[in-house]
């Protein structure tokens, strides 16, 4: 018995010493924190952070390879935790989440039957799957399996949901996807991405110079899923109430649902998730990078200015406006009368920009307060100017403007400042654009007895939003088409009348409008004792003379001069974008150039050079364009919410026009078709419908 | 002669996985990707021979002598525990490489029942030393060679349609079945 025991005994000692010195002898020298890192990340090895497990994470953080933030799983709490112990500072930064970007998928048509594994990485070995479209989804749920936190699932369209809330960004379903259509996204990749011609965009998102995903924000009005609908909005546009208020819709303009019926209301809906948040009472979050430490400098508070500020800053620069009036919002607030857009709620809107962190500096204007080499002195690294267009252009029809007679902007600038302006006797006003609309509806509000506006070429070349025009029509405007002034008839320096030529379209010009050509001996005269010209404006590029200015060329429209492709001017340091660039244009222009110059700049900051986007989308993809679609069932658009009677509009500067209630919005939200750009099919689209008919009887 | 035809017969027509059902733990708990089966094949075998060497001289030199021929099954897992620890020790420190493509796997297999159970059967069969090398190296292969296939299976099972009851563990419990069945082919190739 003692024998084995001590043979027994003897081996365990022996190991155990052996043991024990091969520990010491061979030791390596671990770094204790790599225990302790390893203990504090969750034990999933999903690998999701791109090492081989937790304790190779923790390696690699301890090397200074990855960030405390590497690991996908635990997210904030345990980067946090991991800061802690490492003894460093935890920064936060927008979440990255998986996006697909394919929404159509169901109704692309089938190339053939397919009936083999059920797996997208199979079914791509064939002619590239079973689907007639080669860019979207396949849909046999590959993403579904790969996603180890229950993220993914299948929708009823037969596309992968993906819910944000569990999704951890740890990009398997991204290399699962065979089509590659599944990006994690940060919120800065977001804010850098221009449209390509390699995606699939529907023919609304082409057209949008802001290049909203018009379709995805539909889709989540929809749902009611207000708050992610109004987000997908503010990834490309920062003021939503104001464009939701008065935006000419382009993208209706390219809409699908047009070759058959009336365009989606897309701004009815922006207005309505924009307003619902206003009225919720409380701003959405939204997501600020890191500070990045590089100061930004925007001149102007216009919508351009306003919307590049809000992109670097969340980009994470620090940015200041500076502005000469007293007050942000550009010609929202001082060109845009109050029944269009109420200075309230551009306030509402314009504070929630700047409470990203923005600061923004009133009454000082570039030229008279400040110049650009001040700034750069003072540490700005880069300037981005967007000081819109602000100089009225004159017809010069007399040396010395006789009494009553004013430019377009200077009259509803007067009308911002001060509101209880009376207009006296009959009034004309030239011009066809907005401001010359804006400036008779003005009129008639301000007691005007009759308003004519004069203009040289007929209605169907008005350069007005359309809505604008009818909309003066009902209020009793009268319009002289084709007739140009020719001279102001006078009394004591008193304005009496106007002299005006009839004309005739001849050619078309460059821009494509046919040039009006006089009439000879057509002379008639309209009596009115005020005249508004709204013949257009340009930018007012006086301050580029003083002294303290870089030189920038400008272009013989009197706008600034700039690189197309990246809004950066002749001075690398300074950017600019907007009305002072293009001349006057839209609103929403003005938003995408903002966005596209904080791109720029962004890059220019952080990396000195700015990467060219490759394959830009800038035109329409011919292929998107349809001319008609088989079974689209004629939907009646929703009726405007007009809430100031006809009665009553000329005695108030009180909004006409109302939002849509909730119920309006769904029902809108459900005639957008969700277009891709090639997946749509008539076929598929035709039999729903009908079941749809057969269902309801 | 009689070597190859040990070897072969250690491989295929007594699979030590799937004719005498050891090591099932790894078998199925690290089949899911090829990549990793390699390794675990690879460490297996590594282990499985020096383990064998070793255990085959601890039998023969110190319990047999002594008629302490029953002490073994408790002296051996002793001893391959000591030293697949030792050997973990070792490569650590002396390759790195190495230790980063066998290091995670030889703690799982200090408890594994095929390096064991190829230490018994050589003393079972009586093998002198030569032998119990080309043994426990063949059979060792057998074993990296069935969980490869296992895994090239089960990476295949992945994808396809498998009714969700039977996902996972279970269908690869009804593979591992069948692959057993197929390698009962080999029977009587050897004697
Ligand atoms: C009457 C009117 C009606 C319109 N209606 C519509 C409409 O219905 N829909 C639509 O889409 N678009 C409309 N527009 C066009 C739209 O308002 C403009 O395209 C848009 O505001 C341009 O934005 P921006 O930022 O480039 O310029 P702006 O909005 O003009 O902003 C420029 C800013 O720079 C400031 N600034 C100028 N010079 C200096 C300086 N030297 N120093 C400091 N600050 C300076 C200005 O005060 C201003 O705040 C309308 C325009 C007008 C005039």
């Amino acid at each position: 018995m003692l024998i084995p025991a001590m043979i027994l005994g003897g081996i365990a000692v022996v190991a155990a010493v052996g043991l024990g010195v091969a520990a010491r002898v061979f030791h390596v020298d671990e770094d204790p924190r790599i225990k302790g890192l390893t203990d504090l990340l969750p034990g999933a090895n999903c690998g999701g952070c791109g090492f081989a497990g937790c304790s190779a994470c923790a390696a690699a953080i301890v090397e200074g390879k990855a960030e405390v933030n590497a690991c996908v799983v635990g997210q904030t709490e345990v980067a946090r935790s991991l800061a802690d112990f490492m003894g460093m500072e935890l920064v936060e930064s927008g979440p990255q989440v998986a996006c697909p970007d394919c929404q159509g998928g169901a109704r692309a048509t089938l190339k053939y039957e397919y009936g083999g594994f059920d797996d997208c990485r199979a079914a791509m070995l064939f002619f590239h799957g079973p689907l007639q479209c080669d860019h979207g989804c396949i849909g046999l749920g590959t993403c579904v399996r790969a996603c180890q936190f229950g993220a993914i699932t299948m929708g009823e369209k037969g596309l992968p949901v993906f819910d944000p809330n569990r999704c951890v960004g740890c990009g398997a379903c991204v290399r699962a996807c065979p089509k590659g259509i599944i990006s994690i996204i940060s919120e800065t990749t977001k804010i850098l991405h221009w449209n390509l011609y390699s995606e699939c965009l529907a023919p609304c998102r082409q057209k949008c110079p802001a290049q909203v995903n018009v379709p995805k924000y539909i889709e989540h009005i929809k749902n009611g899923e207000y708050d992610l609908a109004l987000l997908t909005v503010k990834e490309r546009n920062p003021l939503p109430l104001s464009t939701g208020r008065v935006c000419p819709e382009p993208c209706a303009l390219a809409c699908r649902r047009q070759t058959e019926d009336e365009p989606v209301a897309i701004n009815y809906l922006k207005r309505f998730v924009a307003d619902w948040e206003m009225n919720s009472g409380h701003r959405l979050h939204i997501p600020v990078a890191p500070d990045t430490g590089k100061k930004v400098v925007v001149i102007g508070g216009g919508p351009a200015g306003l919307s590049a500020a809000y992109y670097l800053r969340r980009l994470g620069h620090a940015v200041t406006i500076f502005e000469q009036m007293p007050a942000l919002g550009g010609m929202l607030r001082y060109g845009i009368p109050e029944y269009r857009l109420p200075k309230a709620i551009l306030d509402w809107e314009i504070q929630g920009i700047l409470d990203l962190g923005i600061k923004a500096r009133t009454d000082v204007k570039l030229g008279r307060d400040f110049t650009l080499d001040f700034l750069r002195v003072e540490g700005a690294d880069a300037i981005f100017l967007a000081v819109g267009a602000w100089r009225d252009r004159e017809l010069g029809l007399a040396k010395t403007k006789p009494a009553g007679v004013v430019s377009g902007i200077k009259f509803l600038e007067r009308f911002q400042e001060d509101p209880s302006i009376r207009v006296k006797g009959h009034a004309i006003v030239i011009g066809g654009g907005n401001t010359a609309i804006d400036a008779a509806r003005t009129s008639l509000r301000a007691g005007a007895e009759s308003v004519t506006i004069v203009y040289r070429r007929s209605r169907d070349e008005m350069p007005a939003n359309p809505v604008e025009i009818v909309a003066a029509e009902e209020e009793g405007v009268q319009f002289h088409f084709l007739c140009a002034p020719n001279r102001f008839i006078t009394e004591d320096d008193k304005l009496v009348g106007l002299e005006v030529l009839g004309m005739k379209l001849g050619e078309p010009d460059p821009s494509g409008r046919r040039r009006p050509m006089p009439v000879e001996g057509s002379e008639e005269v309209i009596p009115c004792e005020q005249l508004v010209e709204a013949v257009g404006q340009m930018p007012d590029l006086d301050f580029l003379q003083h002294d303290g200015m870089p030189t920038l060329p400008t272009t013989r429209w009197t706008t600034i001069d700039a690189k197309e492709h990246t809004l950066q001017t002749d001075v690398p340091y300074i950017f600019t974008g907007g009305d002072c660039f293009t001349g006057p244009g839209l609103m929403v222009e003005a938003i995408g150039a903002g966005r596209f110059a904080a791109r720029s700049i962004h890059f220019y900051i952080t990396q000195g050079e700015i990467p060219p986007i490759e394959h830009r989308q800038t035109n329409l993809v011919p292929d998107s364009i349809f001319d008609s679609i088989v079974g689209v069932a004629p939907l009646p658009k929703v009726h405007e919410q007009v809430v100031v009677s006809l009665e009553d509009r000329l005695g108030t500067f009180k909004e006409v026009e109302g939002t849509i209630d909730e119920e309006d919005a769904i029902y809108e939200a459900c005639r957008c078709l969700n277009c891709g750009t090639y997946c749509y099919d008539h076929d598929m689209e035709m039999i729903r419908l009908q079941a749809q008919e057969e269902a309801a009887g | 002669m009689d070597m190859l035809l040990l070897a072969i017969g250690a491989i295929f027509v007594n699979n030590i996985l799937l004719a005498q059902y050891l090591g099932n733990c790894p078998f199925c708990g690290v089949s899911k990707k090829l990549s990793t089966a390699l390794g675990m094949g690879a460490a297996v075998t590594f282990v499985a021979v020096v383990a064998s060497m070793l255990t085959w001289a601890v039998y023969h030199y110190l319990l047999a002598p002594q008629g302490l021929e029953y002490l073994k099954t408790l002296v051996f897992i002793l001893v391959i525990a000591a030293l697949v620890q030792f050997a973990e020790i070792f490569i650590k420190k002396q390759s790195k490489v190495l230790y980063d493509s066998l290091g995670i796997f030889l703690p799982l297999i200090t408890t594994n029942c095929a390096v064991m159970g190829i230490a018994l059967l050589n003393i079972k069969h009586g093998f002198g030393f030569v032998q119990t090398v080309v043994f426990s190296a063949a059979s060792a292969a057998g074993f990296a060679l069935a969980i490869l296939l296992f895994a090239c299976v089960r990476e295949r099972l992945f994808i396809s349609p498998v009714p969700s009851a039977m996902r996972g563990t279970a269908i690869a419990l009804v593979t591992a079945g069948v692959m057993s069945l197929a390698f009962m082919g080999f029977t009587g190739m050897t004697n």
